[in-house]
């Protein structure tokens, strides 16, 4: 390794045609660079996506309901129906697997009238009745106050949670919401926190940063709302696939509701773990392409490796000669062109790499100051175990390319090879 | 020292055969000094390669120092060149990347001797063959009398038992040429067998015995008694 006329004779052939070293090294380069972006950039996609619901509990499902499509004892389809309180009691105690239950009100969006007042200022937005088990499945960052209580749901209180968005528009900056009143719908409420939603990426429609989360029960008394649920959250309990929970929270609910048990367009439903999973499927296609397309090209730069060292043995074949005349075994004569190969290759992978991972680390330098970050890309980057991986690529590459034209460079007799101009 | 029964070579291309050697039966003393002459296409320098194991042959029997040389492996034959035998050629094949030290000192690379130890040796050959100042030169920088020179004291820093040398002054004058071979007989005064190869008469005068080759076969041996004092004396 450190033997000083291996290295010299390395340098000397990369040195006699500088041009024709630079053109082979950049295919390397080029390829390992290519391979680090695209790994660093669907690195970067993930983390933004998976830092949109990074507390979301992911074994979670999403039901509310729609008309009902097949006509059930006595009742025609296109009938519309609903949850109600009783349904909750039910739930509760017919699916034990179940983990959270979180039923929610949600009767006025933020597109419609203005709906909310305060002093001068109206505005619109997305109105929920929610129980406190919602932030469990959906936490949210408390800027300041606290989130909606159990006691707040057992009395009935007119409090509220506001957006931070909401903050900013109804409240001035130098302005403490916590305690002030809005009107909603003509009903005041007190504010009791302010919120900055955590899992951006997952919403139902709503702009988290523009609502107001209301106690539940206060939301259906204080409008007459009677024991209607609009919508309901459930996780399952943990090692239990929440797709087994919605099939029996399903079965309960079309049941009691008179819908046909093989109405599945009656409900309509969203199964978080299944989503999750198609969408880790989704990255690691993704990854796949990445590293297939990255090989490809590198292992395009790498035949031109090969390429010219066939070019290298075959101008160098005189001198091959010489040294075998004088003493050189074959295996000194392979050693010798595999160690020059994985020389270029190495070298000019590691520029490649160095420069791959400056590059992302500027753009999520220049992503943080604009920023940008977050939202369609966070921390490009590659691990330290990809760099690695990409290294041993690399050798195992140059020992692979410089072994055809070592092979040729000892396959000719000396006599041949002494013969050689 | 070397011996030949019978020895056959023949190169194919094609569909063509070209009997180059046809039956060469001879035998070298240690310590003799020898030219093989002859027209180009005898088999002279085809002799030559054979000799020193850069070249196969196809039938016969060759003896290096009592051994038998045949289908010997490349690595075998890589430590036979290295330690029983010297090259010097008409193009004197210096390594063009290395200085002078470096080129004399590389058959001990090959052996694994330590690169002091091995630079320590090749000096002291430089200073034989009086190149010594000159250490530092690339064979680029240096007059073809030198150059060759420097190939002389890198086929002996192995210390080899025969010395082959193929058209040694072909490329030099005719004063650089005789103090080439003035060089080769005070190497071979010490007892190292040398075979040269050459179509110059006077070069082969001042061996002790010229090998005339013809058409692959050996046409005559002409004895040159002036040069016997040498082997008389041992």
């Amino acid at each position: 390794m450190f033997d000083r006329d291996r290295w010299q004779e390395i340098y000397s052939t990369l040195k006699s045609n500088k041009l024709r070293t630079f053109m082979t090294a950049f295919g390397v380069f080029w390829g390992i660079l290519m391979l680090i972006i695209m790994t660093g950039s669907g690195n970067g996609l993930r983390n933004s996506v998976y830092d949109g619901f990074q507390d979301f509990a992911t074994n979670s499902s999403f039901m509310w309901t729609r008309q009902t499509t097949i006509p059930y004892k006595g009742l025609p389809r296109g009938r519309n129906w609903l949850f109600n309180n009783e349904d909750m009691k039910a739930l509760r105690e017919g699916v034990p697997e179940m983990g959270y239950l979180a039923p929610r009100l949600q009767p006025w969006s933020g597109n419609g009238d203005n709906n909310v007042v305060r002093g001068i200022k109206t505005a619109s937005y997305d109105i929920f009745g929610d129980y406190p088990d919602f932030f469990r499945i959906d936490p949210v960052t408390m800027l300041s106050g606290r989130e909606i209580n159990e006691i707040d749901i057992r009395e009935n209180r007119k409090v509220a949670v506001i957006g931070n968005r909401v903050r900013d528009e109804l409240f001035d900056l130098d302005e403490d919401p916590i305690g002030q009143y809005i009107r909603i719908r003509g009903v005041y409420f007190q504010v009791v926190g302010v919120f900055e939603p955590r899992n951006k990426n997952i919403s139902f429609g709503s702009d988290k940063e523009k609502s107001i989360f209301i106690p539940f029960t206060s939301l259906q008394i204080a409008y007459n709302m009677g024991d209607e649920v609009h919508f309901i959250a459930v996780t399952a309990k943990e090692n239990i696939p929440v797709s087994v929970v919605e099939k029996k929270v399903m079965a309960i609910l079309a049941e009691r509701n008179k819908v046909a048990p093989e109405d599945e367009m009656a409900f309509g439903h969203v199964n978080l773990e299944e989503e999750f999973k198609q969408m880790n499927g989704l990255f690691n296609g993704i990854d796949m392409l990445i590293w297939i397309v990255g090989i490809g090209t590198l292992f395009a730069g790498v035949v031109g490796v090969s390429n010219i060292m066939l070019i290298v043995v075959k101008e160098r074949t005189k001198e091959i000669g010489i040294q075998r005349s004088i003493g050189a075994t074959p295996w000194k004569v392979i050693g010798q062109i595999l160690m020059e190969s994985v020389t270029l290759t190495s070298l000019s992978g590691m520029i490649g790499l160095v420069l791959g991972v400056s590059i992302l680390e500027f753009i999520n330098y220049q992503m943080v100051s604009s920023g940008a970050e977050g939202e369609t890309f966070k921390n490009p980057g590659v691990d330290f175990n990809t760099a690695v991986i990409a290294l041993v690529v690399l050798i195992i590459a140059g020992l692979l390319a410089g072994f055809i034209p070592a092979k040729k460079a000892v396959s000719i007799k000396p006599v041949e090879a002494l013969r050689a101009d | 020292m070397i011996k030949l029964k019978n020895l056959h070579k023949s190169y194919v291309t094609g569909s063509n055969s070209l009997h180059v050697l046809k039956g060469i039966s001879l035998e070298i003393e240690e310590g003799e000094m020898v030219s093989v002459m002859g027209a180009s296409g005898s088999g002279k320098s085809t002799l030559l390669n054979v000799l020193g194991i850069l070249d196969n042959y196809d039938s016969g029997e060759y003896y290096l120092n009592g051994m038998l040389i045949r289908d010997i492996n490349e690595t075998k034959a890589a430590v036979l060149r290295n330690r029983t035998l010297g090259f010097v050629f008409q193009s004197f094949n210096l390594i063009s990347f290395k200085n002078a030290l470096e080129n004399v000192a590389l058959p001990l690379y090959y052996q694994g001797v330590s690169r002091r130890k091995r630079n320590q040796i090749a000096m002291e050959y430089l200073e034989r063959v009086g190149l010594k100042d000159w250490w530092t030169h690339l064979p680029s920088e240096l007059s073809g009398g030198q150059k060759q020179r420097i190939a002389i004291a890198r086929s002996l820093i192995s210390k080899p038992k025969v010395i082959l040398a193929d058209e040694p002054t072909g490329a030099l004058d005719s004063v650089t040429s005789m103090e080439v071979m003035d060089l080769l007989q005070e190497i071979n005064d010490e007892g190292i067998t040398i075979i040269i190869v050459t179509h110059e008469h006077d070069i082969a005068e001042r061996t002790q015995r010229s090998i005339k080759l013809k058409d692959g076969v050996i046409e005559n041996i002409l004895y040159h008694k002036s040069n016997f004092k040498a082997v008389a004396s041992f």
